[in-house]
């Protein structure tokens, strides 16, 4: 029975993307986008009823199909499991994806594909869940890839655009420089523990069976950078901004929820092995702040809704490895569902104004959109609250526990993590503060049409709005429901901050720096009225921040031109080289033969005199040899 | 019922193709080839129970030549490759009409036979004749029915010709050596007598010239691009799809059990030289304006990779060769048949005059984009599989080389993706393209069902070839 449950919550979604992928087209008007939400939906209930079984009889489901893989070492099966963090994951997953998948049946009912839209969209749901409920390191793999394979998809959707198909090439194309890392780890991994299983990976770290501590601490790294990759750090993180190309409840969905979490939920599955390898932990604490920062000062100057909002996912994402690098796994976890709510309500939000705008994406041309737009408005606001951190909204409890550990274990760290926390403040209120107050600077035309969006859209945003009002509850400090339901899946137990001076201090410090990220989004926005200048008046260190370090110009400078021009070579040169010497060889041997016809002339005298230059030439070798 | 009936079928099959005439000769073709297929079908069922399918018989006494062939594991999988796929070829080529039919079906049949012949064959003298007899269906098959302008066409398939047949000289050379030592051209006696090391390195260089070109591995490889461009698409997937695979099988059946302790010492640089090719073939496809170009560039990486896995002397670097060569056979048939059907219906190799397909195709589009996928080896598809072994072997030796071979994951994603976006995607072309018919699909459909299922459960062929991979290892660590 347990079998069967799990299949209908694996399997579900996946049958959705085949009715719609082979009868999409038949089914009328809103049909494939219900059929798609119910589909996820399913996956919902069954997943909340494994949640309540678990969470209470504390006992993982295992499931065993078959035997998959075979190497000389250890074999893989298709086999999966459900236990904390693998239901906690589907609950936000499963969960969010069906509040998204609604919101597109409205927002999508004019596309002509449609039906496409949402197959693609549940098979993402699919391999998501595939990824998180695999028992072994290929089965992830099998679900990273193909969550990879639905976000080239669904970036591409509008495949007329070249742009758009840029853009998802690019995404696939760094998430496989990731994905390299990654099988390299596993390659490493099952040659040290003969077994690519979690729970035989872990029992031999605990065993305290002799592990090569390089190797491991090698197989760390790879399996980072592959997470590098997915949840987009530094260096692999500038796909993620132009990913925002695709329909805007995909980069609620794939580009802020869910798929670009499986980096954390990849450490977080593998604590035990990373707590191995403490020299890995600080490369990713601090690649972790530094990609917070880095992305959070390129959001100050964006002016595109959609890419303030990749900015701040990738400096989120940052805070989370920040966590992980820590060894605070629990926190990072913390983050992720709260990111999860607040971040998938301001896209859907940022989704809902675009609707609204007819398309029009640049907050310049945005304004005083609360007062048509209440809906939107109030809940792009609690949500504007919790990315801030500001208390009681979610945000707040888990953005608060990961500066406080930085706190205790590293000061620089948290110290960049506190500037980062600054500058999402002010570019968040920036954002709300440009769309939604002072005057509509639209044409009139669109302002015509500006009106609050039907029901199927706001339903969600109410939800998650909620969810990232009071989502703090699950891990409030000192009495945290998280750190107990997630004990059994980590292998060091939390740490317990004793909330004394230091704590209350800090959490005071937070809320100031916070405040004085909004203040000065308040002072600039609301009380000077400034509206960002044209692309061409931008100047000085913000036109390098506007053009985000340059960091695509870069690579394209030191990467891909001299592929191309590798190539270039290759084909002129090299190619051209092989094959004149292989025919030279030909031409040689022709040239021979034309010699050697006339060696058969049959000149006696050329016969002779090659036969007494034989005959010297033997009796000095034998005189020699002698 | 033994493995000689496959060869029979086919070589009956050849006559009565082309005694049937133009006008039925595919149809012909086609019968023939699928009841092949059963024939082969049914002897691994027999194999798979145990019975023992191989057949020997007495063919010249002096020089001792004998009828031997083998079937294992080993050489049925490759032969169930070649009369699948050679149903499969027969089968996209349905929609084309070819000037002498009779005889295009014919020598399609014969070069599936003499390929047949060469996988079964235990018999030195036996497979060389079979290893040189699959050249000349081929040759003629690109020289008469191949595209492009005659004198260059005509020019690279005789350099093809050359060069392929002058490196399996030396393996014919190598025979003639290894009869000289034990009176007798049998698989089994040669892998019994002890060769010194100087021996069998000659011997080791002898084989690796007829197989590096033939593969092809790099700096070998300059006949085979313009050869795949230039070949009619069916020549192109026999050539790409089993007949290169006729090399890597024989460096796993005759090149490494005949002469190990070369393979050995020389482990490292065939390893980079094989890898090698991965990369500057994947670097060279990026640079391709012909999409068949593009595609025999991707072809020369891939197989680099397997041969470059053979090479590591390991199980799993073995069993990866073997699975890839049979996913690696699947895929390259499937894409050659797509940019077939493109080339069908807008005359043209060149990939700038396409794009705008997608909007007008949804299934073609669908079935393309999986095979992309395969050959990116995603996981899930076969090829994943073979590539998972393949690389995991290469680690297992060196993590740097698995690195370095690794990078095609990276660069195969990035030329195929940055292919099917500039022949697929984007505005509608000018040009019409009709979506494929059922008749066309089917092949797809065939590929593609054959890809996505051993992707999840390679199981029966995993424990079908295992046997066999783990004689040979025996044989090489002797």
């Amino acid at each position: 029975m347990e079998t069967k449950l799990a299949l209908l919550l694996l399997l579900a979604p996946f049958i959705g993307f085949l009715i719609n992928v082979f009868a999409g087209k038949k089914l009328s008007g809103n049909l494939p986008g219900i059929l798609g939400t119910v589909a996820v939906a399913t996956s919902f209930a069954v997943t909340l009823s494994f949640f309540l079984q678990v969470s209470s009889s504390k006992e993982p489901v295992m499931i065993d199909l078959f035997e998959w893989m075979q190497l000389k070492n250890f074999k893989v099966n298709i086999a999966f499991q459900l236990d904390q963090l693998s239901l906690l994951w589907l609950m936000f997953v499963t969960g969010i994806g069906t509040l998204i998948h609604m919101y597109s049946i409205s927002y999508m009912h004019d596309d002509e594909n449609v039906h496409k839209f949402f197959a693609y969209l549940n098979l993402f749901v699919f391999f998501m869940i595939t990824l998180v409920m695999g028992s072994n390191l290929l089965i992830m793999f099998i679900g990273w890839e193909g969550v990879g394979l639905c976000s080239y998809l669904l970036i591409g959707f509008w495949y007329k655009n070249h742009d758009y198909n840029d853009a998802a090439k690019k995404a696939f194309i760094m998430n496989r420089i990731g994905d390299l890392g990654f099988l390299i780890g596993i390659f490493i991994l099952g040659y040290l523990f003969h077994s690519l299983d979690y729970t035989d990976i872990r029992t031999a770290i605990e065993s305290g069976k002799h592990i090569d501590p390089t190797w491991a601490s090698i197989a760390a790294l790879c399996l980072f950078i592959g997470a590098c990759g997915k949840s987009a750090q530094i260096p692999l993180y500038t796909w993620l901004p132009d990913a925002m190309a695709g329909p805007t409840p995909v980069s609620a969905l794939i580009h802020a929820a869910t798929m670009v979490t499986a980096g954390i939920f990849m450490i977080t599955r593998l604590n035990y092995l990373f707590d191995l390898a403490p020299e890995v932990q600080n490369i990713i604490a601090i690649v972790g702040a530094v990609t917070s920062l880095i992305a959070a000062s390129i959001g100050l100057v964006q002016n595109d809704i959609k890419k303030v909002l990749a900015y701040s996912t990738v400096s989120q994402l940052g805070l989370m490895f920040l966590a992980l690098g820590l060894g605070a796994y629990q926190i990072a976890v913390f983050h992720v569902i709260t990111h999860a709510f607040f971040k998938a309500c301001l896209f859907l939000g940022s989704g809902s104004v675009i609707h609204a705008m007819h398309g029009e994406q640049d907050m310049r041309y945005m304004g005083g959109l609360r007062k048509v737009m209440k809906v939107t408005f109030i809940t792009f606001l609690i949500s504007t609250l919790a990315i801030s951190g500001l208390p009681p909204f979610s945000g707040f409890f888990s953005k608060d526990e990961i500066l406080m550990t930085a706190f205790h274990h590293n000061k620089p760290l948290w110290v960049i993590g506190s500037v980062a926390s600054i500058m999402t403040a002010f570019y968040m209120f920036r954002l709300l503060y440009l769309t939604f107050y002072k005057d509509f600077r639209g044409t009139e035309e669109q302002k015509k049409h500006l009106h609050e969006s039907p029901g199927l859209i706001t339903f969600p945003l109410i939800v998650l709005a909620t969810l990232a009002l009071v989502g703090g509850a699950i891990s409030l400090p000192g009495n945290s429901w998280l750190n107990e339901y997630l004990a059994p899946v980590i292998a060091k137990q939390s740490e317990h901050h004793h909330m004394g001076t230091t704590e209350y201090m800090l959490m005071g410090v937070a809320i100031i720096g916070a405040f004085i990220g909004i203040g000065l989004a308040y002072a600039k926005y609301i009380k000077q009225s400034s509206v960002p200048g044209q692309d061409s008046e931008i100047t000085g260190f913000a036109k390098v921040l506007y053009n985000k370090f340059y960091v695509d110009e870069i690579y394209t400078a030191l990467i891909v031109k001299p592929i191309y021009a590798l190539g270039s070579f290759f084909k002129n040169v090299t190619e051209a080289a092989i094959s004149g010497l292989i025919f030279g060889l030909g031409k040689l041997a022709n040239v021979l033969g034309t010699e050697g016809k006339t060696l058969q002339n049959g000149s006696i005298g050329f016969y002779l005199f090659a036969f007494v230059l034989g005959i010297c030439s033997i009796i000095v070798y034998i005189f020699l040899a002698k | 019922m033994d493995v000689s009936f496959i060869l029979i079928t086919l070589l009956i099959g050849a006559a009565a193709t082309y005694f049937a005439g133009n006008k039925w000769a595919s149809k012909v073709a086609l019968l023939f080839s699928v009841v092949a297929f059963a024939v082969t079908l049914y002897t691994v069922n027999l194999l798979n129970n145990g019975e023992n399918v191989s057949f020997l018989k007495n063919w010249i006494r002096n020089p001792r030549i004998t009828f031997n062939l083998i079937g294992d594991g080993l050489s049925l999988i490759m032969v169930l490759l070649t009369t699948s796929l050679t149903a499969i070829i027969i089968l996209a080529t349905l929609k084309n009409t070819f000037k002498n039919a009779k005889s295009f079906y014919a020598l399609i049949l014969f070069m599936a036979f003499a390929m047949v012949g060469t996988f079964l064959s235990a018999d030195g003298f036996l497979y060389y004749i079979f290893w040189e007899l699959s050249l000349i269906p081929i040759y003629f098959i690109a020289l008469i029915w191949g595209g492009g302008e005659a004198e260059a066409r005509k020019k690279d398939v005789i350099k093809f010709f050359i060069y392929t047949f002058a490196g399996s000289l030396f393996m014919l050379v190598a025979f003639i050596y290894l009869y000289q030592k034990t009176g007798s051209f049998a698989n089994g006696a040669f892998t019994r007598i002890n060769l010194t090391d100087k021996e069998q390195f000659w011997i080791f260089l002898a084989f690796f010239l007829a197989y590096a070109i033939k593969i092809p591995i790099i700096p070998f490889h300059t006949w085979q691009a313009n050869v795949y461009q230039k070949a009619p698409s069916a020549g192109t997937m026999l050539l790409s799809g089993i007949m290169l695979k006729m090399a890597i099988y024989s460096i796993i059946r005759w090149q490494l059990p005949i002469a190990p302790a070369p393979a050995k010492e020389y482990m490292n640089v065939l390893i980079i030289l094989c890898v090698a090719g991965v990369i500057y073939g994947s670097i060279l496809a990026l640079k391709q304006q012909d999409l068949k170009k593009l595609l025999a560039y991707s072809s020369l990486a891939h197989v680099g990779l397997i041969a470059a896995g053979a090479y590591t002397l390991t199980l799993d670097g073995l069993r990866g060769a073997v699975l890839q060569m049979i996913a690696h056979g699947f895929v390259v048939v499937g894409l050659f048949y797509a940019a077939e059907i493109i080339i069908r219906r807008y005359n043209t190799t060149e990939i700038s005059e396409m794009g705008g397909i997608r909007i007008q195709t949804p299934r073609f589009t669908s079935m393309f984009m999986i095979l992309v996928l395969a050959s990116v080896a995603l996981p899930a598809t076969f090829n994943f599989i073979g590539e998972f072994e393949l690389l995991y072997s290469l680690a297992q030796t060196n993590v740097w080389i698995a690195v370095l071979g690794g990078t095609t994951i990276i660069l195969g994603a990035f030329y195929m993706l940055r292919m099917f976006q500039q022949v697929m995607l984007g505005e509608q072309n000018a040009k019409p393209f009709a979506d494929v018919t059922f008749g066309e699909g089917f092949a797809f459909v065939a590929i593609i069902g054959v890809l996505l299922f051993f992707g999840l459960y390679p199981k029966p062929i995993i424990d079908f070839i295992t046997p066999a991979l783990e004689n040979t290892l025996n044989l090489i660590n002797r």
